[in-house]
């Protein structure tokens, strides 16, 4: 179907050898001890992707190539250097936008240098047919990569506060220019004039940017996983104008990787898909879901003295970390505390819920940040039976995840998520800048106000400071 | 290549996707993430293409450009994964 030069056998060897190294990349994965010979992998495979590209076509500017790689692997170069861990989510965000971005300026190019491509037909003059399809869904799919990752980030970085923004009438609005975007797409395949493929392209910008921004805070791990994907599928659509192997091979990968990830958020948060990209979770946040009572409950509260106290007698002590201790940067104080509690001889382990975070695994960056060991940290189904058994559950910036309402309260909305069972540890000690705001669901939790539980009301690095002083 | 060759190939490649991804331990989904961004920057064959074929130059410059952005995204998605990856050590034996 595709006229295409003859390509040259080893030219298309090379690409396959790329596309096999990035497979070898994500399975080094599989376990931190051979990540990083995965990631070299990684990176010989690109390599080879882009030295063959330029092996095998008239070359007539060479050095402004090289410099737009200069200039553009600078900057990413000096970013990924300089960024903190705690802004991995919105970085990683902001790097899906520029893959939509590249996405759809490819698509641009190949739509008016098609003969480059060699997706023109010969006999009419016009690009293939095929090609249009393939073109006009790469297109949109960056595009709304590129916009719905920029609200993404935004939304992470602070820059736009997390409430979910309700239009109205916005699902009919997203389904009709959804639907519009399709419809054009398919009428590209007969007319190929300028005003289809730029209205697509522009439509796709439109609908990216409605999608995400009735997406609260709580769901940003779930947006980020889906943008995830979509840059590879964009990736993909891209690989097949180009009959290009090595794109198709990534594409799937990525595509599939966000995709997985994505339904391991959702069923992490006991929500669906659907529901998710519907938008509106968290809106009605400390209203009417038992956030009313907060105020005037019983609970104990303690000092650092008390908690430093209760964990030196303690024989085990399992911390659950949530995008709180992120928020205030007590990675490095927490594990100066688990330190020193080992050395006193107490038992030390994490344990991490799949949505801790804003983003997948983020929690486990973070401790692996300040060098607590990976054999340490466990996930929810591996520790949960655990706590039973542990005489102390330290909870610092968590919340939602630990909620048993989530068991109980069928009316609550976040009824059905799997929690850290941390209401059955001996003593829980609970870190929480204060009483009055409640986790990202807007709903109290009972193991506030529980016999055994002791609040610690502060900030979080500042806290376990103080615990660490204590101790000593 | 025709394009049942290339649809096969994309068939494939999300099956062995699939498999490779649920075989990721969760500890590493954030470095996953970056490094999935990395690879998806692939598209810069693409952008080398339209940047180095004669004929438009509209096309051309579009091109440099989506060069650039995979650029940061290659270099970037790589070091900051290997920065990442860097950290998670095990356990000193005593």
């Amino acid at each position: 179907m595709h006229e295409l030069a003859p390509v040259s056998p080893f030219v298309a060897l090379a690409y396959l050898i790329a596309g096999v190294l990035f497979i070898l990349a994500l399975r080094g994965l599989s376990s931190p001890a051979t990540s990083r010979r995965g990631n070299r992998m990684g990176m010989i495979g690109m390599a080879i992707a882009v030295v063959t590209t330029l092996y095998t076509h008239d070359i007539a500017s060479l050095p402004e190539i090289i410099g737009a790689i200069l200039i553009g692997g600078g900057i990413g170069f000096v970013i990924a250097r300089r960024i903190a861990m705690t802004a991995m989510p919105q970085l990683v965000a902001a790097f899906h936008s520029l893959v939509g971005l590249a996405a759809v300026l490819v698509g641009a190019a190949a739509y008016l240098n098609p003969g480059a491509f060699g997706i023109l037909d010969m006999l009419t003059g016009q690009i293939h047919q095929a090609s249009r399809v393939e073109m006009g869904l790469g297109v949109a799919i960056g595009a709304i990569t590129f916009s719905g990752s920029i609200i993404a980030f935004l939304k992470l970085n602070g820059n736009m506060s997390g409430k979910p923004i309700m239009l109205p009438a916005r699902h009919l609005v997203n389904l009709g220019t959804l639907a519009a975007i399709l419809g054009l797409v398919t009428y590209f395949v007969t007319d190929q004039s300028p005003w289809v493929f730029w209205t697509v392209t522009a439509l796709s910008f439109v609908i990216g940017f409605l999608l995400i921004i009735p997406i609260g805070g709580a769901d940003m791990p779930v947006v980020v996983s889906m943008l995830n994907s979509y840059s590879g599928w964009a990736a993909a659509a891209m690989g097949f104008t180009l009959g290009n192997s090595a794109m198709i091979i990534t594409g799937a990968l990525v595509g599939s990787s966000g995709a997985i990830l994505s339904y391991i958020m959702c069923k992490a948060m006991n929500r669906s898909f659907i529901s998710v990209i519907a938008g509106g979770f968290g809106a009605e946040s400390g209203g009417a879901s038992g956030g009313a009572a907060a105020m005037d409950r019983p609970y104990k509260r303690g000092s650092a003295e008390d908690a430093a106290f209760l964990m030196s007698q303690a024989d085990s002590v399992i911390v659950v970390p949530g995008y709180g201790m992120a928020v205030s940067q007590a990675q490095h104080a927490l594990r100066e505390m688990g330190d020193m509690l080992k050395k006193a001889g107490v038992s030390v382990k994490y344990a991490i819920h799949p949505v801790a975070g804003r983003m997948p695994g983020h929690m486990n960056v973070l401790l692996a940040e300040a060098n607590v060991p990976y054999d340490e940290v466990f996930e929810l189904e591996d520790i949960n039976g655990e706590f039973g058994q542990a005489d102390v559950a330290f909870v610092i910036g968590a919340n939602d995840v630990t909620n048993p309402a989530a068991k109980t309260d069928k009316t609550s909305p976040i009824y059905g998520m799997p929690i850290l069972d941390v209401a059955n540890a001996k003593s829980v000690l609970f870190v929480k800048r204060s009483m009055g705001g409640a986790g990202y669901a807007g709903v109290d939790n009972e193991v506030f106000y529980m016999d055994n539980t002791m609040m610690l009301l502060a900030d979080a690095k500042k806290m376990v400071e103080e615990i660490v002083k204590s101790l000593d | 290549m025709d394009f049942i060759s290339i649809l096969s190939i994309f068939v494939l490649a999300c099956f062995v996707g699939y498999y490779v991804v649920w075989s990721v331990t969760p500890a590493l989904h954030t470095p996953l993430m970056a490094v999935t961004n990395a690879i998806s920057s692939v598209i810069i064959v693409g952008a080398l293409v339209a940047s180095a074929e004669a004929g438009s130059t509209a096309a051309k410059y579009l091109g440099l450009l989506a060069v650039v952005f995979a650029s940061v995204n290659i270099f970037g998605g790589f070091a900051v994964t290997e920065r990442m990856l860097a950290m998670y050590k095990k356990k000193e034996r005593k």
